[in-house]
Parts: C-alpha cells; sequence; structure tokens
C-alpha cells in the first residue's frame, strides 16, 4: 500500500503508474507509482541495485517498461519518446561527456541536436560555460577534465535546450564535498527558476537538502514516501552518541541519557559508545554534556549523529543496506 | 541577457541533420586519435609493401607483372576490414554511454547509424588514397581511360558505404569492442582470403573456388582489374556470371548489403533500449 502524497499543487510534470521492469527472471522495478508536482523536487532515495536507474532510464524513454505506464510533461513515454525528449534532461549516473571534444564543442553538438541552430547552440554553449566556470577550459578537450569538471560540463549539457523536467542519476557521487555542495547550488537555482527535478541519491542528506518529496525504493519496491521531515520522523529522528576513554562510565552516561532523552539508549562496550534517539535536537547534547561535566567523566567524542540512508533502511525494512545489487527479486 | 533559444514547438530537426551532426563528431574523434587509423593508414600499405616484396615473388602471375595483379585485390580486401573500424567506433559509443545520451535527445531516427556510416565512408578515403600512391611507388599503372578509372573510384567508394553498413550492424549487435575484433576476425578475415585478392581464383582448388568465384571480394577486385586495366589471369578460362559480369555482379551486391544491414542495424540498435 502506498501512502499519499501530500496534497498536490498544480499538474504533475511525472507520473508512474504501476511500473514494473524485469530482465528475465530478475524484477528490477515491482510496481512502482509516484508522480512529481510540475516544480517541484523528488528525491528516489535508495541503494545500489534498488531500481533507481531503472526507473529513471523508463522515464526518460531509454527503456521500456516491461508493465505499468509513465508521463512525463503530460505525455506518455513509451507512445511519444520524441516528444519527451524535447521536454527533458538526463544527466546519467557515470558522466557521458564526450572526451574527444572540447567542453564547448560536446555543448555545441548537444544543442544542435535539440534543434536550437548552430548560431545559437554556440551562443548557449558560452552561457553555460560561463555559468559552470568552464570558460577557460572550454577549449579543451574533455579527456583533460578533473572529475568535477566533467560532472558540470555533463549537468551543462543537460540544460543546453533549458528543459522544463531534468532527471539526475546521482549527481554527487563521487564529487568532492565542495563539488557536491557547488552542484547542490546550481541546482536549487534551477528549482526556483521552475525546473521540476528528479534526482536519484544514495545520500539522506542529499535528498533533504534539495528535495521537496523522497521516494524510497529498495529491492524494486517503493517502501516509504514522504518530506524529509516525516521521513526522518519514522526513523526516529537524530542520534546522540557519546563515546568515552573509560568503559567503567558506560552505565552512568546510559542513565543520563536515558533520563534526558526518554528513551531507550544502546550500549557498545567495543568501541565505548553510547548512543539513543532524540527528537529534541541541539538543546539535549548540552543538556547531557553538562551532566558528564558535573560527573567528572571524561569523553572522547560526544554529538549528535543526523540519520543516515542505513538508520533508514534498518528502522522501514529491519535489515541493513545490503551491497551491491541485490539478489531477490521482490517475491 | 541569457540567450534566448527557440520554443520547443519551433525545433524542426531532420534525418540529414542529425546525420552530419553525428558526422561531424565522428570526423572530429578520427582527427584527435590518429593512432586509431593505424588499419586504414598503415596497415594497407604494410599489406602492399608484404605481398609486392615478400609473397609476390612465388606467385606467378602469367606473362604479366604480379604487383599489378596484386592492386585490385588489396583495395578489395582493405575495402573490406574498412567494417571493423565503425562496428569498434559503434560498440565504444555503447561502452561508454554516448549511446544513451544521443538516445536521451530528439534526434532523427537512425542518425547515429548514419553519422557514423557518413564519417566512415570519408574515413575510408584516406586508405583508397594511400594505397593508390603506394602502388603506383612498386609500379602499378592504370592502363585505360580517365573515365574507367573514375568507375573504378566510384565502385570502390560504393562498395565502401555497402561494407560500412556491415560494420554498423556488427557494432549494434555486439556488445564490446572486444567481441568486435573477435568475431570480426573469424567472419571477416577468411572472407578476403578465399578470393583473388592474393592468388588467381583459377589455381584455388574446386570447393573453394566456386566460393571465390562468388565472393564479392573476389568480383570487386575483378572489377577494378578490369577497369584499370590490370591483369586478371581469367582469359581462356570457363567463367561463371559473377565473374563475366564483375561489375554489375559487385553493383547488386552493394544493394543487397545496404538492404539487408541498414534496416537491421536500426532495428538492433532500436532494441537494445528496450532493456
Amino acid at each position: 500500500m502506498h501512502a499519499k502524497l501530500s496534497a498536490v499543487s498544480g499538474p504533475n510534470a511525472i507520473e508512474a503508474e504501476g511500473l514494473v521492469k524485469r530482465y528475465g527472471d530478475k524484477v528490477a522495478l515491482d510496481d512502482v507509482s509516484f508522480e512529481v508536482p510540475q516544480g517541484s523536487v523528488c528525491g528516489l532515495l535508495g541503494p545500489n541495485g534498488a531500481g533507481k536507474t531503472t526507473a529513471v532510464r523508463i522515464l526518460t524513454t531509454l527503456a521500456v517498461a516491461t508493465e505499468g505506464s509513465a508521463r512525463v510533461g503530460g505525455l506518455d513515454v513509451a507512445r511519444e519518446p520524441l516528444a519527451v525528449r524535447r521536454l527533458l534532461g538526463l544527466a546519467a549516473q557515470d558522466a557521458t561527456v564526450d572526451k574527444l571534444l572540447t567542453g564547448r564543442e560536446n555543448l555545441i553538438m548537444i544543442g544542435e541536436l535539440h534543434h536550437l541552430g548552430r548560431k545559437v547552440s554556440a551562443a548557449r554553449a558560452d552561457e553555460l560555460l560561463a555559468q559552470f566556470e568552464l570558460t577557460d577550459a572550454g577549449g579543451r578537450l574533455a579527456k583533460t577534465y578533473s572529475g568535477g569538471m566533467r560532472r558540470r560540463l555533463d549537468l551543462a549539457s543537460t540544460l543546453v535546450a533549458r528543459p522544463e523536467i531534468l532527471f539526475l542519476d546521482e549527481p554527487t557521487t563521487g564529487l568532492d564535498p565542495r563539488a557536491r555542495n557547488d552542484l547542490w547550488d546550481v541546482l536549487e537555482g534551477l528549482v526556483t527558476q521552475g525546473t521540476t527535478i528528479l534526482l536519484t541519491t544514495q545520500y539522506l542528506e542529499e535528498a533533504d537538502r534539495l528535495a521537496d518529496d523522497i521516494i524510497v525504493v529498495d529491492h524494486g519496491r517503493v517502501i516509504a514516501r514522504g518530506d524529509s521531515r516525516e521521513l526522518k520522523r519514522r526513523v526516529g529522528g537524530a542520534q546522540i552518541t557519546v563515546t568515552v576513554v573509560d568503559p567503567g562510565n558506560l552505565p552512568t552516561i546510559q542513565r543520563e541519557m536515558a533520563r534526558i532523552t526518554g528513551s531507550t539508549p544502546s550500549v557498545d562496550e567495543a568501541t565505548k559508545t553510547v548512543q539513543a534517539p532524540t527528537a529534541a535536537g541541539p538543546r539535549v547534547v548540552s543538556e547531557l554534556a553538562d551532566a558528564l561535566a558535573d560527573a567528572n567523566i571524561e569523553v572522547e567524542d560526544l554529538g549528535l549523529r543526523q540519520p543516515t540512508l542505513d538508520d533508514v533502511f534498518l528502522r522501514l525494512t529491519g535489515a541493513p543496506i545490503a551491497d551491491g545489487p541485490t539478489e531477490e527479486t521482490g517475491a | 541577457m541569457s540567450v534566448v533559444i527557440p520554443p520547443v514547438a519551433e525545433r524542426r530537426g531532420s534525418l540529414v541533420h542529425d546525420t552530419w551532426v553525428v558526422a561531424k563528431r565522428g570526423l572530429l574523434h578520427m582527427r584527435r586519435q590518429p593512432e586509431a587509423l593505424a588499419d586504414v593508414t598503415i596497415q594497407p600499405i604494410m599489406f602492399v609493401l608484404l605481398f609486392a616484396f615478400v609473397f609476390g615473388g612465388s606467385i606467378k602471375i602469367p606473362k604479366s607483372n604480379y604487383r599489378e595483379f596484386l592492386m585490385g585485390g588489396i583495395f578489395s580486401q582493405t575495402i573490406v576490414f574498412g567494417a571493423f573500424g565503425v562496428a569498434i567506433a559503434l560498440a565504444y559509443d555503447r561502452t561508454n554511454g554516448a549511446i544513451d545520451r544521443f538516445r536521451s535527445l530528439p534526434m532523427a531516427r537512425g542518425s547515429v547509424l548514419a553519422g557514423h556510416a557518413v564519417s566512415s565512408l570519408i574515413r575510408a578515403l584516406l586508405p583508397i588514397t594511400l594505397m593508390s600512391l603506394c602502388g603506383l611507388v612498386v609500379g602499378w599503372r592504370i592502363h585505360t581511360s580517365a573515365i574507367k578509372a573514375i568507375e573504378a573510384y566510384a565502385l570502390m567508394i560504393g562498395f565502401s558505404f555497402a561494407i560500412i553498413w556491415l560494420g554498423v550492424l556488427i557494432g549494434s549487435v555486439l556488445p564490446t569492442p572486444e567481441a568486435v575484433q573477435g568475431i570480426g576476425f573469424v567472419v571477416i578475415f577468411p572472407l578476403t582470403f578465399i578470393a583473388s585478392t592474393f592468388v588467381p581464383v583459377t589455381d584455388l582448388p574446386a570447393g573453394l573456388r566456386t566460393f571465390a568465384e562468388w565472393n564479392p571480394v573476389t568480383t570487386v577486385a575483378e572489377a577494378l582489374r578490369s577497369l584499370f586495366g590490370n591483369p586478371s589471369t581469367l582469359e581462356g578460362h570457363q567463367l561463371p556470371w559473377s565473374l563475366q559480369h564483375s561489375v554489375l555482379y559487385s553493383v547488386i551486391w552493394m544493394g543487397i548489403i545496404i538492404a539487408v544491414c541498414a534496416p537491421l542495424a536500426i532495428r538492433a540498435y532500436n532494441k537494445t533500449i528496450s532493456n
């Protein structure tokens, strides 16, 4: 059973209805339905092999669903693929820039294949190179670019024709934190201009920062959806964790933590760490710090840890994330 | 001021336009990766020199010069090897995600493959030119008229175009560049040797001889020999229809190869999307 999306206003830019994709015996998508309202950002969150890329491939006309249907910009992806392609921009998981072309040539080629005309394509290429701080590198072959530059060029090339709907498959995987932040800023800028974005990610933090709605997928199924606040509430919010120097202090900390958070802390003797879920935020940290200072307990580390994708999965499925593509086929 | 781009409804593409954009990209790739041109530059020259100076001495052509006989065969063989280049380029495009990128764009059906075919055809002019020059150096001559020579070169270009579509089909069906190398070698290599490429068909044992007589690699080679006025070794033999009308027979083959390979390649290319 799917939970209903919170009150949707305006038409949907993306609608997926009962999408199923089978590769032989393997089920990559198992009855996936969701909709993305125009101008909003939807995060498809899940581990490797959850079916995120398959969903994106179907919505961008690169793959055909075994069952179910999907509309992008109101157009059926299976019946009108060409018209759909005019509306969308796609940044695939591996930056697919042409390494033997210069950055500028890459962008011009995409513009020409969107039939913008050569002059307009060239002007648009220069504009995007400037916007993505690639003007100086624009005349160099893309094979000389760093990973971050390639990602930026890839994203720029998806924006050449000013798409109304943008699909980003793990846009920040492999980027360093600074490059990731820069990319997030660019995406936020696009959202303010009214672009609809569907992005897939393995990072709750990324979905949290960018997405209005988060859809959690696992084994080809939607297992949860909501905005990040709802989702975190279901996960149990942040965890307060304390690591001590002397393991003898663990029981005291456990007692104090239970008193302050009102929840049941778990103790890990091996790492000398106590942790407990809390919804109260930073206030708990200072309270606990005071209590530990009063008791003269030496603390190695004390902090509030935001829930990660691992926590979400542990809570929603009762199992930690399996590594790599999953063996099970959603039976 | 931000660049104003035409609204979606006013964007008009066409097969010719999209094909040319992909072809331009292919030409840039060739220019920037000259080492990948070895198979159409160094290799044919090597074959000319190898057979002219090493093997040529032991292959006897009655009443004439082996090097003059050789050239028609090497032209034909090199054109057939041209299938590799385009097949490998396509296979690379698929493994590195370029095909997916093209597919997410509103391009005309068939334009990616046609673009590869056009750039490969331009690429094919390189070995034809180089071999002609190399042939002249080792003693090959055109003994007929300018018109016959033009016909011969037109035949080579036509045969190149047909063979390129065979390569496009191979590249659309096989998953990786390595598979193209492997399968291509097993299929294409023998095809060019069981022919009158380096030895007269009349010297072959009966079964192979029949195969060679109807092999388009032979008929193209013989058509070129007759158009250039080079020795053909066929006089005085009972000839099958394919060799009596080597030009016409070769042209029919070109039509068949394109008519079969192009639609199959486009189908194979579009089929990979459902997965």
